[in-house]
């Protein structure tokens, strides 16, 4: 078999082994409970609110928006800490010691994000329906573009946080590159409050990032068409939804391998050994 | 493709390495020739690490010629990476794989290298007896000791049976009976899969043991290449005399003990409490490498240069 396409075969079954293993840990289980608590209790607290003009009630148009938010998130922030962690910790050194080995560790990491993306919904979604009602007004229409909004979100995003991840100094500057300006699309994006009620420099700033359209792509599938007046030029705009996804989606796959590839050829065991020493620096 | 005829697998030349003004490699010159053990000696940050990271293709060299399986490691493809096998210094990767887990993830990317003559991946079973982890071999790679990671991480530097197998301070850490163990498997190795290896360690008693082969590192070049017993005789020439006289002691350090004691003797008569003793292998290796990191000895300028040649 050819190497490269050996070694992406390879990179699926890591992606599969480190699901598996991910799912069995009660770290990881304690992490999806928890955002699953925390989203879910916001939207109980609020279930009596009513968004004006309209007759329906905060959870069912913020969840959506929850939703989008979160995937954006968890694959900017997931894979971002992921590779600055295992550039210090020496697993991406051990990718590189094998014959196409990165190739197919950045496999892995797409396929177990991409995976991954699944039981955090529904974790979400499951309890959501019982405890609110008319979350999904569009039946099984609403469920594919979920499925679409799905798919190009983290395409558009996914790279980004291999960027992030590959490109920032230490674990601890994710934080400031990746966490943070996450951390401020979230409240910028129209997530959790119309996108109108902010200036319009900030309108525009938020439009230009991923953020915003899978959230409003998500409200699109879950809301009903009246809904749609409560956005901008009120209209879910499907197609800017899309062309602006594709636009990340593209530019960010054709720059991620190539920034992947030059911190591949930098990473060092005298680096590794450099965090271990600082590591262990912190702990004292 | 020398390595196959003329059987040097590594060729060294006028190596340097270079961060801002400070030389940490300074010309290091050395060959490894087919099916040999070498240990490269040296005290801590003489540049072992870095000579050996620049031989994995892990490092760029600021000048010189190094050749690795025939190719250059700066321009080397993923194809020679299949050719080689590299024991990392395991920190805290993998924690909740199983090691039989990531042996055979690792061992999946050797496959379409396999030949008739050198079968890839190495069977994931074979391995885990032949390194000693049957009992752990199931168990997190977070819950294994220090020993126990460090038989790992050879397995999963041997996984792809590598023609080359490179160690970078393979024992460091280990407590005597884990060091003894991992002796007797490098031995296994070589002669089981007729491996080249080249290992650092900062250990004499460990290269003596291990080695074919011992090239010193000091002050940024090689001082010493030769076996441990051309070694040793090459830097056991001088003995110190130790006398008291007058109630005062005294040392004197000679290539000639026998003669330098019958004249002395033939000189005083109150000689008393006097002691011969030849300095051990580590003794000289010691004050040797202080001697060529104090710039005592102009590099190149002494009698070791010619050890082993």
């Amino acid at each position: 078999m050819n190497p490269t396409t050996n070694a992406i075969k390879s990179g699926f079954a890591r992606g599969w082994t480190e699901f598996k293993l991910s799912l069995q840990s009660p770290q990881d289980q304690g992490f999806y409970v928890f955002m699953s608590v925390l989203v879910l209790a916001y939207l109980w607290f609020n279930r009596n609110t009513e968004i004006e003009g309209t007759n329906l009630s905060y959870p069912t148009v913020v969840l959506p928006s929850m939703l989008g938010a979160l995937l954006v998130f968890s694959l900017i922030i997931g894979p971002a800490y992921a590779l600055a962690m295992e550039r210090e910790d020496g697993t991406l050194l051990r990718a590189k010691a094998v014959p196409h080995g990165v190739v197919g560790h950045v496999t892995g990491h797409v396929v177990l994000n991409v995976l991954s993306i699944l039981p955090s919904f529904l974790i979400i979604l499951i309890p959501a329906a019982l405890l609110f009602d008319g979350l999904m007004q569009n039946g099984a229409k609403g469920w594919t573009t979920v499925a679409w909004v799905t798919l190009l979100g983290l395409w558009a995003t996914l790279p980004i946080g291999i960027i992030i991840g590959s490109l920032a100094p230490s674990v601890q500057k994710v934080g400031t590159w990746g966490m943070f300006p996450v951390l401020i699309l979230v409240g910028i994006s129209g997530i959790f409050f119309p996108i109108q009620d902010l200036w319009g420099w900030v309108q525009t700033v938020s439009q230009i990032f991923p953020m915003y359209w899978v959230g409003l792509g998500m409200r699109s599938a879950f809301l009903p068409e009246a809904a749609a007046a409560l956005e901008i030029g009120g209209s879910w705009r499907t197609l800017e939804t899309v062309l602006v996804l594709s636009t990340w989606a593209v530019v960010g796959s054709l720059i991620a391998p190539v920034v992947v590839r030059r911190m591949a050829r930098r990473q060092s065991g005298s680096q590794v050994e450099a965090a271990r020493e600082q590591a262990i620096q912190w702990v004292r | 493709m020398t390595d196959r005829i003329g059987n040097t697998v590594v060729g060294v030349q006028n190596l340097r390495m270079r961060y801002g003004s400070n030389d940490v490699l300074d010309g290091v010159e050395f060959d490894i020739r087919r099916g040999e053990v070498v240990t490269l000696l040296g005290p801590n940050g003489a540049g072992k690490t870095t000579t050996i990271e620049i031989l994995e293709g892990f490092r760029l060299r600021s000048d010189g010629e190094v050749s690795v399986l025939g190719v250059d490691p700066a321009q080397a493809d993923e194809d020679w990476r299949a050719r080689v096998g590299v024991v990392l210094q395991s920190w805290r990767d993998h924690p909740r794989w199983t090691p039989r887990l990531l042996l055979h993830y690792l061992g999946r990317y050797y496959a379409p290298y396999s030949t008739p003559e050198r079968e890839r991946p190495y069977d994931v079973d074979q391995l885990i007896k032949l390194v000693g982890i049957e009992e752990h071999a199931d168990q997190k790679i977070r819950t294994l000791s220090g020993g126990e990671r460090r038989r790992l991480d050879v397995a999963v530097g041997i996984i792809g049976r590598p023609e080359l197998l490179f160690l970078d301070e393979p024992t460091a850490g280990f407590d005597p009976q884990a060091r003894r163990d991992f002796h007797d498997l490098i031995h296994r190795l070589t002669d089981l899969e007729d491996t080249t290896v080249l290992l650092t360690t900062h250990d004499l008693d460990e290269a003596e043991k291990l080695a074919d082969r011992i090239l010193i590192l000091a002050a940024g070049r090689i001082v010493a290449d030769g076996s441990a017993d051309q070694l040793a005789r090459m830097m056991n020439r001088e003995a110190q005399v130790r006398w008291t006289r007058d109630g005062e002691q005294f040392v004197h350090a000679t290539p000639d003990p026998t003669a330098f004691v019958r004249e002395m003797l033939g000189q005083y008569e109150d000689i008393s409490d006097l002691e011969v003793r030849r300095a051990t292998l580590e003794d000289t290796y010691i004050t040797m490498v202080q001697q060529y990191e104090s710039g005592e000895v102009a590099p190149g300028a002494t009698a070791f240069e010619e050890v082993g040649r």
